[in-house]
């Protein structure tokens, strides 16, 4: 039983950006298209032969392009790429929230998408009314969510909750529910969009149990889409690799995984980074610098102090512009973070459209290795940047205490400078 | 488990017709579950509830009653003047819930348009129902009226389902149009309770529209909402009401036309919403 359940051919996306004027974005107001049509009327009038002009305050991006895979029945297939690269419109293309520009695709069976954890639940209502809702959303009937509603109210762990508004759930019991009611829609073909990154580890766990129980025992197909490399690794037999709206590589789990996490290190030595200026967002991170020992650089001597620049620029003047960043391992495990949402800072005192804010981290106590940067940039009540890998840099080893020995870098990911003091002697 | 193995479906640009009545079908109950929610959530945290339903149309009869009816002194038409008022303010009531509801529907859903596929249509599409149960419920109101004026209607209040069909289709027609331009263009969230405030002193709800002259009646029907207010009044008023039948038709012809291109531009904007909301 290896039939092709979803085959994907040349499939392409493609947004028109307008690039608005300054304060004024992302609604088209009817006088915009009023004064555009009667414009266009004018200049063809006026002008017949000047026709296909493109018109500069629009710009075509191709989200995707010529995107082609099949995925048998049964297979688990993860969908990987940094932000940006396309999975997010492939997913909604696949689960028909919107049309591809050209190519085909062909679907054989019952398709459930989650592309956001909760998507239809209402916080006025109780866990009982919003399982039915969120059912009927997701395309179940009425008998079928009655038959399933215990094992739902089993697998989301809120017996004692079911009358209360969700409004006054914890996010991971929010989150456990709207799982549950997603895991038991029995699709043929069910897709999760990064969902997992909320909640608990142990319901993690328990997501990712269900999701490979359903596929193996019952022969369904998944798509999954995540940041993690090794909840890829652990679900997914195949995974297709996207960059740039365009797929760069097919292979098994492992194969793909390790291209994507030394992709993401190769493709940042320099140690500036300038970056485009995202689709519709207000306020962006326009490039970052590596400044290690007070100097731009991407090679950091153990003990040596690091710190970040960062230039960034808005379209109206913003107050306390918050940046948080975390840096990684090679393998992609987090090290540390931070972020002048939770510290404070004296970023508070700007109103400006652009600046440079300097990230000083002091000497950071990194083992040598290569560790890569993300980084977002918020206004303090909503992301606008999210920059994935976006830089990196390598830690050499140095002699710290000067005295010829350094420690082996595989011990830990971290050195401590740690106060080696006598309390007492010969008191034993 | 063996579930009738559902057909193979093409996904390809320009071709999410053929699935589309089909999906409408399966997602029948959607209809009622959104509709339910809506219901359920209005009148939580409120402290009367339901009784607002019945409070805001009573309130407004009141003041048509003694504006028009009493200080005016209009014609009634045979009937008592709160009954004429208020056999217009349901049909009324109704059209101008719905249209500003359903108008606002695609936006306040927006998290669902551009997370879930299921049939767009089906959220206009019970933002009216929703207003249609605050109809039925205002309609008690109707009932208090005629039991308080001893008021016996003739045979043709049996024909009065015909015309909620009609206010039916009128809402939705115009609701569909106002909700998919709304998507596009936000100026309609100004446009919508305007036209609502607009209407209700262009139709015949304060006075019966016997009251126009003759000259004009034709031209005065093509407001949909005049054929089918008349339409109520005729049925629930019996005896007394006449029906102005060139101008009836004319309203029924335009409401038709209404919901046709309605649903015709609803489809055709439809498959851009995800993008643009």
């Amino acid at each position: 039983m290896s039939d092709t359940v979803i085959q994907v051919e040349n499939l392409s996306k493609k947004y028109i950006i307008g690039h608005q004027q300054e304060g004024r974005y992302r609604y088209t107001t009817l006088r915009d298209s009023l004064t555009g049509g009667v414009k266009s009327i004018r200049a063809k009038f006026l002008n017949p032969a000047r026709r296909n002009i493109p018109n500069p305050a629009r710009e075509e991006f191709w989200a995707l392009k010529d995107v082609s895979f099949e995925i048998k029945q049964g297979d688990r297939v993860g969908i990987i790429g940094r932000n940006g690269a396309g999975k997010s419109t492939l997913l909604k293309i696949l689960s028909r929230i919107t049309e591809p520009t050209t190519g085909r695709i062909s679907i054989k069976g019952r398709v459930a998408s989650l592309l956001e954890v909760g998507t239809g639940f209402h916080p006025e209502l109780t866990g009982r009314e919003n399982i039915y809702l969120n059912g009927a959303i997701l395309g179940m009937s009425k008998v079928e969510i009655t038959r399933k509603f215990d094992e739902i109210v089993n697998f989301a762990e809120v017996e004692k909750f079911l009358d209360t508004p969700v409004k006054r759930y914890s996010s991971g019991m929010y989150v456990r529910l709207a799982f549950a009611v997603a895991a038991h829609l029995e699709p043929e073909i069910l897709i999760v969009d990064e969902v997992l990154s909320v909640g608990d580890a142990q319901f993690q766990k328990k997501c990712m149990g269900k999701m490979s129980d359903v596929s193996e025992k019952e022969e369904r197909t998944v798509l999954f889409v995540s940041h993690n490399m090794a909840a890829i690794n652990s679900l997914c037999q195949g995974a297709i690799m996207l960059d740039a709206g365009r797929v760069v590589l097919i292979g098994t789990a492992k194969e793909t995984t390790d291209k994507y996490l030394s992709l993401g290190i190769e493709k940042t030595t320099s140690h500036t980074v300038t970056f485009p200026k995202p689709v519709n967002s207000p306020l962006w991170i326009e490039s970052a610098t590596i400044v290690c020992e007070g100097m731009a650089s991407t090679q950091l001597y153990m003990g040596d102090s690091l710190m970040i620049d960062i230039v960034f620029n808005s379209i109206v003047a913003i107050r306390n512009p918050t940046i948080g960043f975390v840096i990684y391992s090679s393998q992609g495990d987090p090290i540390l973070n931070a972020n002048n949402y939770y510290q404070k800072s004296n970023l508070e005192t700007i109103q400006s459209r652009n600046g440079k804010i300097r990230c000083n981290l002091g000497v950071v106590p990194l083992m040598q290795g290569t560790y890569s940067l993300s980084l977002w940039l918020s206004n303090g009540t909503q992301d606008y940047h999210f920059l994935e890998n976006a830089l990196s840099f390598e830690v050499i080893e140095q002699d710290i205490w000067g005295n010829g020995r350094t420690p082996t870098g595989n011990i830990s990911f971290l050195w401590w400078p740690t106060d080696f003091h006598l309390l007492g002697n010969g008191m034993l | 488990m063996v579930s009738q193995r559902p057909p193979e479906l093409v996904i390809e640009a320009g071709r999410t017709e053929q699935q589309y009545w089909k999906d409408l079908w399966r997602y029948r109950e959607l209809f009622y579950f959104l509709a339910w929610r809506d219901i359920l959530v209005r009148y939580k945290q409120t402290a009367i509830g339901i009784a607002w339903a019945l409070i805001r149309p009573f309130l407004t009869m009141i003041v048509f009653t003694v504006v028009f009816g009493t200080l005016a002194k209009l014609p009634s038409e045979g009937a008592p003047y709160p009954i004429l008022v208020f056999a217009a303010m349901l049909p009324w009531q109704f059209f101008a819930n719905s249209l500003s509801e359903s108008s606002n529907s695609l936006i306040s859903n927006s998290n669902l348009i551009s997370k879930v596929y299921f049939p767009r249509l089906i959220v206009p599409t019970s933002a009216v129902v929703v207003s249609f149960v605050d109809f039925m419920i205002s309609g008690i109101i109707l009932l208090g009226l005629m039991a308080w004026y001893n008021f016996v209607p003739s045979w043709r209040i049996l024909t009065l389902p015909l015309f909620i069909l009609i206010a039916f289709a009128a809402a939705l027609g115009a609701g569909l149009w106002l909700a998919s331009l709304n998507v596009q263009y936000r100026d309609f969230r100004f446009i919508v309770p305007f036209i609502v405030q607009f209407g209700l002193y262009i139709s015949p709800v304060g006075f019966s529209s016997n009251v126009v002259p003759q000259k004009w009646r034709l031209l005065y029907s093509v407001n949909p909402m005049v054929g089918v207010i008349d339409g109520f009044r005729w049925a629930i008023l019996g005896g007394g009401a006449q029906l102005y039948w060139p101008g009836f038709i004319l309203s029924v012809g335009l409401v038709t036309l209404l919901l046709v291109s309605g649903v015709w531009y609803f489809r055709k904007m439809e498959r851009t919403f995800a993008d643009v909301i």
